[in-house]
């Protein structure tokens, strides 16, 4: 194969090119730019918060501090303590580690079945690709998180258990949007030229059409993982989630729900807002890099 | 005429795979995975000869593949067959919820759509200014909010604090549903009755479970409206308007409002899908007796025909949903030919 062309698509040079068109967008697009690294200082600080998570809480998750159940917040307690006499700030800390690894975890299982799914869908076409396609549009249309509950609650709790099942229903959204570039970019010129050089299937698939679709894929695994934490949320929530013991945000607040008819509002706002932060994050950042990538992408 | 009433068809009959494929899943997940009917309904310790009685009678003990094909047969006769574990059809609880279930999301899209599009259109209107940026924030930030979350804190602010609305159910306890229940929706059915006070109950019921999932969704619709917006507001005909002197605020909301609704109306169609899953959140959160709640009672008895059940009808709601859109989209945009 002819190196220069191989050069042109190899990975370190997309890296390169992705870099230099970020870098140049500073000057041109003046909120969007804010807004990603408003998501970047977020999700790095959750990060932050999900592998050091000693740094910043005074206790342990699981630490009972006697005599203090159902504080409200204080100086002692920062976010006050639940009816457990665990300290709300803390579980809210420790908490982050969960539910992102559970997110990633989700989200690149996800990717790499509709990924690879949606390349050779989309770029041998026929009865296959009409079958597998009917399939994705058939789970992507109905209620994701219906089917999430639905294996969620016969895989029963646990971590490996929640993350399959949350995983599971985004796989047709990589499928969709990878297959849908393909489509188009099968018909590029330069990947006539590869074929007319003598490039196989799956050098033309994975080293010319697989490059230009990574930019789509970054901007779509930030909003996805956004919408996986949303959906482990949601699970462990209405009790789908994980084993107790496991401090996680969502079994907080449906704990929390029993005591807010006397007045705890500690309780459920924290892991609530903590929620809402790591979405926006991720969200903030997704849309940032759309928006400098591919503007017209979010609009569709 | 024709050709609408032949897409339509077209249409109906493009849901049979996906309603077809979605049940096959389902089928699949339930019956594969762990956990059985029988022992949650006799429970553990029940001796070995009495479970397998049960198996038999339920038809437990055959092949899945004969189960499976069982089923098609039922569900081409439009029977969703006998719930497992109580004895009642599965399509006794089913008629019970629905209409709970439906008047919560109509007036949920009611609530999203009053909210979301005004704030849209404004933001579009007044784009690149501050007021634009709060809107957008206010979009992302609703869009990120989990719905139960938005529920606990109404209740918290509305029911605990304030104590004007109620938090849970669809009517007060000591309201008789039986007095006006004709087709499940009780707004419709206390008016029908001219019952003005169970109206005035039903509708405060209605309204916190309601406004959050209104709130939550419009996050999605300020977005989708100031996008639809901005394109229409660089159009000709919006430029045309400007050139006649017609003022800017008829400009904004009649012309370019209406254009930009189209776009706004296909996407009602896919946001439906999320209102549901908002929906079955929201009920677990206002104890509302709808679908949500049959669904989850229902996957923790094991009762796998009611769940199948359930989740056909979900996505017949996301198939009808989806057909009307389309269908009011040919009605709307006279350059949509079929």
């Amino acid at each position: 194969m002819n190196s220069t062309v191989k050069a042109k698509y190899s990975p370190a040079s997309f890296l390169g090119a992705f870099l230099k068109k970020i870098s140049k967008a500073n000057k041109t697009y003046g909120v969007e730019w804010w807004i990603m690294i408003a998501g970047i200082v977020i999700v790095l600080f959750m990060l932050f918060t999900a592998f050091f998570p000693q740094v910043l809480a005074p206790y342990l998750p699981g630490d009972q501090d006697a005599g203090t159940q159902l504080e409200a917040p204080s100086m002692q307690h920062l976010f006050g303590t639940d009816n457990l006499n665990r300290d709300i700030f803390s579980r809210v800390i420790y908490g982050s580690r969960t539910i992102l690894g559970v997110a990633f975890a989700a989200a690149f299982l996800s990717s790499i079945i509709g990924i690879p799914l949606g390349l050779i869908s989309g770029y041998a076409g026929g009865v296959f690709d009409r079958i597998l396609s009917l399939v994705m549009d058939s789970i992507y249309s109905f209620p994701g998180l219906i089917l999430a509950i639905a294996f969620a609650a016969m895989l029963g709790p646990g971590v490996v258990n929640i993350t399959l099942a949350v995983s599971v229903i985004y796989i047709p959204t990589y499928f969709r949007l990878v297959r849908g570039q393909v489509l188009t970019l099968k018909e590029e010129l330069y990947v006539e030229a590869a074929r007319s050089i003598g490039a196989g299937d799956s050098a033309i698939l994975f080293k010319y059409i697989f490059p230009n679709v990574i930019a789509t894929v970054a901007i779509v695994f930030s909003l996805n993982i956004a919408d996986a934490i949303m959906t482990e949320a949601a699970l462990s929530y209405i009790g789908l989630g994980l084993p107790a013991g496991i401090p996680d945000w969502g079994m907080d607040i449906s704990i929390g729900k029993s005591f807010l008819p006397s007045g705890v509002w500690w309780m459920i706002t924290f892991p609530g807002l903590a929620i809402i932060l790591l979405a926006l994050g991720f969200t903030m950042l997704g849309e940032g890099l759309a928006e400098i990538l591919n503007p017209r992408l979010l609009e569709k | 005429m024709k050709g609408l009433l032949r897409y339509a068809i077209t249409r109906i009959l493009m849901t049979i795979p996906m309603l077809f494929i979605l049940l096959t899943i389902v089928f699949l997940v339930l019956r594969v995975m762990p956990g059985d009917p029988v022992s949650a309904m006799l429970g553990a310790h029940a001796p070995e000869r009495v479970i397998e009685e049960k198996k038999e009678e339920l038809g437990l003990n055959k092949p899945i593949l004969v189960q499976y094909v069982n089923y098609l047969g039922q569900l081409a006769r439009f029977d969703l067959g006998n719930s497992m574990v109580l004895k009642q059809r599965v399509s006794a609880p089913i008629k019970e919820k629905l209409p709970a279930t439906i008047e919560l999301t109509f007036w949920g899209m009611v609530f999203t759509l009053l909210i979301g599009v005004p704030l849209g259109a404004y933001a579009a209107n007044k784009r690149r200014t501050g007021r634009d940026f709060g809107i957008r924030l206010y979009g992302n930030i609703a869009y990120c909010i989990p719905v139960y979350w938005m529920g606990l804190m109404l209740q918290l602010i509305f029911g605990v604090y304030l104590k004007w609305l109620p938090v849970a159910g669809r009517t007060s306890p000591r309201m008789l549903s039986s007095q006006f229940s004709k087709t499940g929706f009780y707004l419709f059915d206390t008016l029908l009755a001219g019952n003005m006070r169970a109206f005035n109950d039903v509708a405060i019921h209605l309204l916190l479970p309601s406004l959050t999932l209104g709130i939550v969704l419009s996050g999605i619709f300020v977005r989708l409206t100031r996008a639809n917006m901005l394109d229409v507001l660089k159009s000709d005909y919006v430029l045309a308007a400007r050139a006649r002197g017609v003022s800017e605020k008829l400009v904004v909301y009649k012309h370019g409002l209406k254009n930009a609704f189209i776009p706004i109306l296909t996407m009602l169609g896919l946001q439906f899908a999320i209102l549901l899953a908002g929906a079955v959140l929201t009920e677990t959160t206002f104890s509302w007796p709808g679908m949500g709640r049959l669904l989850m009672e229902r996957i923790y008895l094991r009762d796998y025909p009611t769940v199948q059940g359930v989740i056909v009808v979900f996505a017949l709601m996301v198939s009808v949903i989806s057909l009307m859109v389309d269908l009011l989209y040919a009605a709307i945009d006279p350059r949509v030919k079929y």
